[in-house]
């Protein structure tokens, strides 16, 4: 009966196909660590924040004179309103933790260098689409530090010679942030944004399975045709699409159940931790959700600090720390583009931290660091020690990337195994 | 791969136990999905019990209360207009209330009423939700032989003065009845009774 | 397993410690609230309705929601609590000053409070209470060391009894003399309050645990709640590591 069902399917949509091409007849290589869980964890959160958000519109009003109300509305008089905004705010938190720790894993293990460079440019048009989505979803309560935050960040674009002045006001839609600018946001964040979010989630995806995955080695668990002896091929049954153009190493593990376990433990710890903080720290010491944003948003009055949320201190940091205002936003930008960038930056052949030469090591280390550096001081109010440290901390994480490209021409690196390490 | 040889049925258990726990996981998940449909506490307040103050309500007359967005009736029925209940049961429906959930056990009797000249019931005809028309007099153009009585124009139900419906219309339930209580002599508390919130 | 706690422990760890170090001034008091404490809550609810409400409204709170919570009777609240013509236990907690004329009389509305514990903080709001003294070149006679300048009559003047600002110095032996010095500024009343000292901080206290439940009247119910997630997550994760584990033997 059951298979019937499955037979009457699978002559109409190649359902079976696609389920064992991409999940039980995909290959992974096993020795993907914990740093491979993020992507995983990242869909995941993606699921919440579209499942919450369709839940939050049935009782929010987008409008100036109704949202910051309905906000309220939510968390008090709708029951279990407050899980399924608090849901929300915290996923919103939680899609940059995993995305943020993704994004260093490509960094740390080469994800990025060729032939998965296509793959890192979707992942980068999905960190920018999020950015943009997290944005405008933060208007939409209508706190005060929604409002000057929106007010502060359009009047960026201000800083774009000649035509700057005309598309911020054309962003707002009127003069100051206002009912036009939330009405806005709000389409763009409830519909259009999360179709572009999705569709490049699937574009992501199906770059990376037709690469395939990269591991902490660095090192290809796929290799030519012909050239791997019989004993050394993969015992697991994989998907002919891969078998017919590679030979597979006996370094994987079909992606379900192995992977998907794996993923499963980190999802467990995750949902601890995401349960801490959405039933014991929801606002998460005014960092999730801040503080001044328990007020309505005010056009007459200004909170004594103004800062993004802390997912985008790091630039708020670049762009403070930069005296000139147009430098300041195109700094900020290229901190994103270099990112968008590395494959080409990078000139080195081995992908892998584990074989690259120490340089390289201090290198990334110097701009994690940077980065939280830089995250720390765009959400806290400037400071002497501040002002000194804040450029320098810029400066290093530009040095980055003109240090990368600089020594990956030549670089010393380590020899690599042939086969991946257990 | 080892040569072990892999324990089924070790296997098959924490499959199923983990499949049971990550599903009731799902359920608990679901629950403030499912209940946030619910009227909020908004609704309910603006649902709250009525109260209908009856000085000066006249012998035959009908008023309107809202009740939860619906129009809730109060009619005085005069001596005539009982009198009359008592003598078309052969023309109902259900003369006796026999449907359990269309009235409170208190209004479960002859004039589906617990002060008898006084009917309190919800103006929304039990076919498709129409608010019928009330007849004080002239109702025999309807239905020979009664003098009163109410007609839904959308699909011609037909009822008496206690609610009750007529044999042979589209409707197939007495009117109902909401739960209600007599505060003091000419205050009612449509909404609730003594034993407490609908 | 142990790396990515370690990573998730070290990034949780930087995150909270930027945002402990974002704190702002250093406030004279802390608030030792309660917020299983009913009686507590009932006291606040009290002293709130009674000397707050006339100006400042909680206007997405209901009474209903609140004397639920707050295990007063609806009754019992209705003929207590509830100072407005008109208004049904299901009502937001509203007061009959129109926003203009308030706006006239102190310069700005006086600000909602529903959600003034969730913007300050409750160390904040105890501070504040405690904080007024007299000075007479404000438009009210008071000002507030804990909100400069501020707007508003000390409206529990009554059951402080009348404050007053003093800086208090200790004679100390600093390089063998005797030199006065300043141990800050202190609050002094005057005892003509109803209450005495001790009990205008538990009033003080009482109204700050009000102001706490009132802006997230789910807290207990939150964290009864998570407690129960947690136990589920922990329970998920043993499953997922047996489970894990059980497939991966046949992986070498």
């Amino acid at each position: 009966m059951f298979k019937n069902i499955i037979d009457w399917i699978d002559a109409r949509i190649p359902m079976t196909r696609v389920y064992n091409m991409h999940m039980a007849q995909y290959p992974a290589p096993k020795n993907m660590n914990f740093w491979y869980v993020f992507g995983f964890l990242a869909t995941i959160v993606l699921v919440n924040q579209i499942l919450t958000g369709v839940w939050l519109t049935m009782s929010y009003v987008p409008s100036a004179d109704g949202a910051f109300a309905s906000v309220e509305y939510i968390m008090r008089d709708v029951e279990y309103g407050w899980v399924i905004r608090y849901m929300h705010s915290t996923g919103a938190s939680a899609f940059f933790v995993v995305v943020y720790l993704h994004m260093f894993r490509g960094m740390m293990y080469g994800s990025y260098q060729k032939p998965r460079e296509l793959l890192w440019l979707f992942g980068m048009f999905i960190y920018l689409a999020l950015m943009a989505e997290a944005f405008m979803g933060y208007l939409l309560p209508w706190g005060q530090m929604s409002y000057w935050g929106a007010q502060v960040i359009i009047s960026l674009f201000g800083a774009i010679p000649f035509v700057g002045e005309d598309l911020a006001l054309w962003i707002r839609g009127d003069y100051v942030v206002s009912g036009a600018t939330l009405n806005r946001f709000f389409a763009l964040h409830v519909i259009a944004l999360p179709l572009v979010i999705v569709i490049l989630v699937f574009l992501h995806i199906v770059a990376l399975h037709e690469v395939g995955s990269n591991n902490p080695d660095g090192v290809d668990v796929k290799r030519k045709k012909g050239t791997v002896a019989e004993e050394d091929k993969t015992k697991f049954e994989f998907h002919e699409y891969y078998t017919s153009k590679k030979d597979i190493l006996d370094d994987v593990v079909p992606f379900f159940p192995h992977m998907v376990l794996k993923d499963l433990m980190a999802f467990g710890v995750f949902i601890f931790l995401f349960c801490y903080v959405m039933f014991f720290n929801p606002d998460f010491y005014g960092k999730f959700i801040e503080h001044p944003n328990f007020e309505t948003a005010n056009p007459l009055k200004t909170p004594e600090h103004v800062f993004p949320v802390w997912y985008f201190t790091p630039f708020y940091a670049i762009l403070k720390a930069v005296p000139h205002k147009l430098m300041g936003v195109i700094a900020m930008f290229g901190a994103i583009i270099l990112l968008a960038l590395l494959p080409w930056i990078d000139r080195g052949k081995v992908r892998s931290v584990r074989y690259r030469c120490g340089l390289h090591k201090l290198n990334l280390w110097i701009f994690a660091i940077s980065f939280v550096v830089l995250g720390y001081f765009g959400g806290t109010p400037a400071t002497p020690t501040s002002e000194i440290l804040a450029p320098l901390f810029t400066i290093l994480y530009f040095a980055f990337f003109a240090a990368l490209w600089i020594y990956s021409k030549n670089e010393n690196t380590k020899p690599l195994p042939d086969r991946i390490t257990k | 791969m080892s040569n072990a040889p892999v324990d089924n049925s070790r296997r098959r258990f924490l499959t199923a136990a983990t499949t049971v726990v990550g599903g009731a996981g799902a359920v608990a998940v679901a629950v403030p999905f499912i209940a946030s449909w619910n009227p909020s506490a908004r609704a309910k307040s603006a649902g709250a019990p009525v109260e209908v103050d009856i000085t000066k309500l006249e012998p035959g007359q009908l008023i309107r209360v809202e009740w939860r967005g619906k129009p809730v009736w109060v009619v005085y029925r005069t001596p005539e207009m009982l009198e009359q209940l008592g003598q078309i049961e052969d023309k109902l429906l259900d003369p006796k209330s026999s449907e359990e959930k269309q009235q409170p056990s208190y209004a479960k009797n002859n004039f589906r009423s617990s002060r008898d000249e006084i009917l309190v019931a919800v103006g929304i005809c039990t076919h498709l939700g129409c608010s019928p028309t009330y007849f004080s007099e002239g109702y025999e153009e309807i239905v020979e032989g009664v003098n009163s009585g109410f007609f839904c124009p959308c699909h011609g139900s037909k009822f008496d003065l206690a609610g009750r419906v007529f044999s042979g219309v589209p409707a197939g339930l007495n009117l109902q009845i909401p739960p209600y209580y007599y505060i003091d002599d000419t205050t009612i508390l449509i909404g609730e009774d003594e034993k407490g919130a609908a | 397993m142990k790396k990515l706690l370690y990573t998730f422990g070290l990034f949780v760890g930087l995150v909270s410690s930027t945002a402990f170090a974002a704190g702002g001034g250093a406030l004279p008091y802390q608030a030792d609230i309660d917020q299983t404490d009913k009686a507590s809550l009932q006291r606040g609810a009290k002293l709130f309705m009674n000397y707050c409400l006339g100006c400042h409204q909680m206007q997405y709170q209901r009474y209903e929601r609140t004397f639920n919570d707050l295990g007063i009777p609806l009754n019992v609240g209705l003929d207590n609590l509830i100072f407005t013509k008109d208004t049904k236990v299901g009502s937001h907690i509203k007061n009959a000053m129109p926003a203009k004329d308030a706006a006239k009389w102190f310069g700005a509305a006086p600000p909602d409070l529903t959600l003034e514990a969730r913007l300050r903080g409750p160390d904040w709001i105890y501070s504040y209470l405690k904080s007024f003294y007299v000075d007479p070149s404000r438009p009210f006679g008071v000002n507030n060391t804990v909100f400069k300048d501020v707007g508003m009559p000390h409206v529990l003047q009554e059951l402080q009894g009348i404050p007053h600002k003093e800086e208090h110095f200790e004679e100390q032996l600093i390089d063998g003399q005797l030199q006065r010095v300043s141990l800050g500024e202190k609050i002094v009343v005057d005892g003509s309050g109803e209450l005495s000292v001790d009990e205008y901080d538990r009033a003080a206290l009482d109204i700050t645990n009000f102001m706490v439940y009132v802006g997230e009247p789910m807290i207990l119910e939150r964290e009864s709640l998570g407690w129960k997630a947690l136990l589920y997550c922990l329970i998920f994760f043993v499953l997922a590591v047996l489970l894990k584990k059980e497939f991966w033997k046949d992986v070498k």
